[in-house]
């Protein structure tokens, strides 16, 4: 049971002045229950391959596999994709639409025609998880803060109960609180449901912390697939495609060049105390 | 689907067309537009003359521009609707003396025909024509010469910059809203939204959460603009100068003269050919 790309390429305006190779040869395999970072600077075809994921864009070349179906087959309903792969886009508070939070949160599952106790139901409980407060639920979305309309946008596709979980830059524009208050529940969200997350971000700090894989694109390709210390030990190399390891490696790594005996390969800023703690104990 | 519409599109590219002064490109706009009113269904062979004249001037600027005719072609798809409602309505409605066709109250006359043929050339015509200068002129160009054009209007208090100001704007914002359509609608199909299915009620319907995020953003984009301009102390045309002013160069003569024969032949046509 996992999404299986096999070769998938996609161009952009094909034929045309502007056509461009977004995808090219893309192989993956995500397993269940994996809480993966899909990281790349603007233009390296992060947003073009979550799309993929449930059926937006359809691949120029290459098939895709969800549980062992193949999503292109013709007798394949997109709609059944669509609601066991959730995507939340990039500034999501851009699709509300409803007159109330709670309504806007409950088009998802109405459009997947289940029966209104249940609608309601998975609305609270999308309400709840995303850690939005009764009194708002009545509310028009569009008076909400930054912070809390992205929630309501979470919510509306956590009520449709996916499968997959996939966000495309879920803390852009907002400030460190509010970045870290969404991260912390979207990780216990995949603690407590059990489902396959896809975080898409070029903030290190941010997937270093909460991911097990990491996937690096660059121009269309994966460049790097495994898990984030073992990626970020190529930091040099990440930073010719544009990127770079968290902050707290590259101070690491000064420190061990220096002469301290301690280990280069920590990504976390709690990992870094807790070694430095440790050296300092040796030490003395 | 949205993305085919192209109606007020740039193509960059760098051709004769594309270089010339938008002036040039709206004054013989506007003559390709009068030339194919000229020719009526009252005329046929003479129009049958006129069209083809107008459509071989216009493919040949095609050609020179370098913009691909698949590309231009796509600009028609939007149109499409339109186009067939004209052509099927002049088949049925137009009085005629010949009737060809009769079953009940619908019938169809042999002016009818002839009205309908003439009417669709001249709506593809006019389309491709006037869309191909979009294509070729980027949209601060197009306000500018049409600014420049309209400068004497100046004198009875019509706000000319303004007016080109808010056209600049409106053609700038066409590609900007498009994208920004097919992200909600991406965004509301992820929900599980289904804009394909359903008859024309529910289909109107299933266009709310796409409509209502739309003109949202399309304020907050509005506001954004009027508070980046007022920041940069836009107060509108009052001694406003221009970077680049525009200067007629020999080029743009020469299009003239093409743009001034092509209508001498189009009157000469009108003139000569009686049918």
């Amino acid at each position: 049971m996992a999404i299986i790309l096999d070769k998938v390429n996609y161009i952009y305006n094909e034929g045309l002045a502007y056509e461009r190779a977004a995808l090219k040869d893309i192989n993956l395999t995500i397993p269940d229950g994996q809480f993966i970072g899909l990281i790349g600077h603007t233009g390296s075809g992060k947003s073009t391959l979550i799309q993929h994921l449930n059926g937006l864009l359809k691949a120029t070349s290459g098939t895709i596999y969800y549980n062992g179906e193949d999503i292109y087959d013709p007798d394949y309903s997109m709609k059944v994709l669509r609601a066991k792969v959730g995507l939340v886009f990039q500034y999501p508070e851009h699709q509300l639409f409803e007159t109330t939070v709670l309504k806007d949160v409950q088009f998802g599952p109405k459009n997947l025609g289940l029966p209104q106790l249940e609608i309601d139901l998975r609305s609270y409980e999308a309400l709840k998880l995303v850690g939005l407060g009764e009194e708002l639920i009545d509310a028009s979305p569009f008076e909400l803060s930054g912070g809390q309309k992205r929630r309501v946008a979470i919510a509306g596709v956590l009520a449709m109960k996916p499968e997959v979980l996939i966000l495309d830059e879920p803390t852009a524009g907002l400030d460190p609180c509010g970045r870290d208050e969404i991260l912390n529940q979207i990780s216990k969200i995949h603690k407590e449901q059990k489902i396959t997350v896809i975080l898409v971000s070029h903030s290190m700090e941010d997937v270093a912390k909460y991911v097990e894989r990491l996937v690096v694109m660059d121009d269309g390709k994966v460049a790097f697939d495994a898990a984030p210390k073992e990626v970020f030990s190529y930091y040099q190399e990440l930073e010719k495609i544009g990127l770079a390891a968290p902050q707290v490696t590259y101070i690491m790594n000064g420190l061990a060049d220096s002469g301290l005996s301690i280990n280069r390969n920590v990504t976390t800023i709690q990992e870094a105390v807790e070694e430095l703690v440790t050296w300092w104990n040796s030490e003395r | 689907m949205i993305r085919d519409i192209t109606i007020g599109q740039y193509y960059p590219t760098n051709s004769f067309i594309h270089r010339l002064d938008p002036r040039v490109k709206l004054i013989g706009t506007l003559l390709y537009i009068i030339s194919l009113f000229l020719f009526g269904p009252s005329y046929f062979v003479r129009s049958i003359f006129g069209y083809t004249l107008a459509a071989a001037a216009l493919f040949t600027i095609i050609k020179v521009s370098k913009v691909p005719f698949r590309f231009i072609l796509r600009g028609l798809k939007p149109v499409l609707f339109l186009l067939m409602f004209t052509v099927v309505f002049n088949i049925f409605l137009t009085p005629g003396e010949r009737e060809l066709f009769r079953w009940k109250f619908i019938r169809i006359t042999d002016t009818g025909l002839k009205t309908a043929f003439l009417m669709g050339v001249r709506l593809v015509l006019l389309i491709l024509g006037s869309s191909l200068m979009t294509f070729t002129t980027t949209p601060n160009q197009l306000t500018d010469g049409l600014e420049r054009l309209l400068n004497p209007l100046k004198k009875i208090k019509v706000p000319v910059h303004e007016v080109a100001m808010m056209m600049s704007i409106a053609l700038r914002f066409i590609p900007i809203l498009l994208e920004e359509t097919d992200k909600i609608m991406k965004a509301q199909q992820a929900r599980g939204a289904d804009f394909e299915t359903g008859n024309l009620f529910q289909r109107a319907k299933a266009m709310i959460p796409i409509l209502v995020p739309l003109f949202v953003s399309a304020f907050r984009r509005a506001g954004d603009l009027a508070m980046a301009m007022e920041a940069r102390c836009y107060r509108g045309g009052e001694g406003r100068t221009k970077m680049k002013p525009l200067v007629y160069e020999k080029k743009d003569y020469t299009a003239f003269l093409y743009f001034i024969i092509y209508f001498v032949f189009v009157l000469l046509l009108r003139k000569l050919v009686t049918a």
